[in-house]
């Protein structure tokens, strides 16, 4: 067969792209994503104890939703030549071919702007800032420079994804005091752990698209000991709104509890030899999983609940009115 | 020889919804922007600076 013939093969072998769907464009703003990063603007907002006219709470929380799904069009716009070479990613919008990479730019810019203008109309100009520097820092920052350069990329690059019950707090009462940015520490130090556990079973992806998470950069047994060293970092952040006048009864025994499975956890992964070598029945598996995986997928699903514990007892107890703890205050 | 600017039926199909969406989505933006300012006014709707 000649070359001719053989590249002629090759693009009739190849599916053609469908038509892009209105669908393919609510997926480049990740939702998945954006309903945890609403859920802890909304326990900001709702912290700061401010009243606030329900309405445009609501615009608060709209605002910064669309802030975080232009984020996410505007990083996969960028990142879709890494995205096409990664299983759990390469079927998203702009790696299949559905949506342009320039629709997905325009979608985002368009989006940011949007989102910030509206924050500061509606809201004030402090939440408005913060919003537009968390987008610029994702997409700028983490996306462009930090994701493909340095095995601390998640860690530097996980103050955009803690930022947002800042700015939930600063739309609600214009002012970002110490526990506002106790939130962002609680969410800023869990990171490392959640993101390098699911990194630990699926790093070969990441090897793969040549993006230097810490597994592929580090190796898996100094990732597993940084995970331990920011679990014992984030723990005690995560009990400190029980001391600063945030966290009530409620909040400290969920703090306590699931911090010390947290705990347990990442000691069990620490000591294990998740991440060590490939598993050969499972490569053909959607992530392409590492052998001996389980404590890391045990950490990963536990830092979710956890994470989602922490933020739902602060919003219950403020719903409910159970009145914050004042130990140290 | 082929029309350059034939789109496949599907295709087209799938443009005009995209284009009735963003219509959609900007129209609830006009529609947001009008009930952002009313309620950031309020009482002082009918207020004149003197």
């Amino acid at each position: 067969m000649t070359t001719t013939a053989q590249s002629l093969q090759a693009t009739t072998d190849v599916e053609p792209a469908r038509a892009a769907r209105w669908s393919d464009y609510v997926l480049l703003l990740k939702p998945r994503v954006m309903s945890l990063v609403v859920f802890t603007a909304l326990t900001g907002l709702v912290c700061a104890g401010k009243p606030l006219n329900p309405f445009l709470g609501a615009v608060a929380v709209l605002c910064i939703a669309v802030g975080a799904g232009a984020s996410g069009a505007l990083n996969m716009w960028f990142d879709a030549d890494i995205d096409a070479k990664m299983r759990r990613t390469r079927a998203r919008p702009v790696p299949a071919g559905r949506v342009q990479g320039a629709d997905a730019l325009t979608l985002g810019v368009v989006l940011s702007l949007f989102s910030v203008m509206l924050m500061g109309m509606a809201l004030n100009w402090l939440a408005a800032g913060l919003l537009a520097f968390t987008i610029a820092f994702y997409a700028i920052v983490y996306t462009m420079w930090l994701k493909r350069f340095t095995p601390q990329n998640i860690v530097i690059g996980g103050a955009a994804g803690a930022l947002p019950p800042v700015i939930g707090w600063a739309a609600a009462s214009g002012t970002t005091p110490l526990n506002a940015w106790l939130l962002f520490l609680i969410i800023f130090l869990w990171t490392p752990p959640h993101s390098w556990a699911l990194a630990l079973y699926t790093s070969g992806d990441y090897a793969k698209a040549g993006v230097p998470m810490m597994p592929v950069a580090k190796g898996a047994a100094s990732t597993r000991r940084q995970i331990m060293l920011y679990s014992l970092l984030f723990v005690p952040a995560a009990l400190a709104p029980a001391f600063t006048g945030l966290g009530g009864p409620i909040y400290l025994t969920v703090a306590a509890l699931g911090g010390a499975v947290f705990l347990l956890l990442a000691a069990r992964l620490a000591f294990s030899t998740a991440g060590d070598g490939d598993d050969p029945r499972k490569a053909e598996g959607l992530y392409g999983v590492k052998a001996d995986a389980r404590p890391a997928r045990n950490l990963f699903a536990v830092s979710i609940l956890y994470l989602f514990a922490l933020f739902a007892a602060l919003l219950a107890e403020r719903i409910v009115g159970v009145a914050p703890l004042e130990l140290f205050r | 020889m082929s029309d350059p600017l034939w789109e496949a039926p599907e295709a087209a199909k799938a443009r005009r919804r995209r284009n009735w969406v963003l219509a959609g989505a900007l129209f609830l933006f006009v529609v947001l922007v009008f009930a952002v300012t009313l309620v950031r006014l309020g009482g002082n709707v009918a207020s004149v600076p003197s």
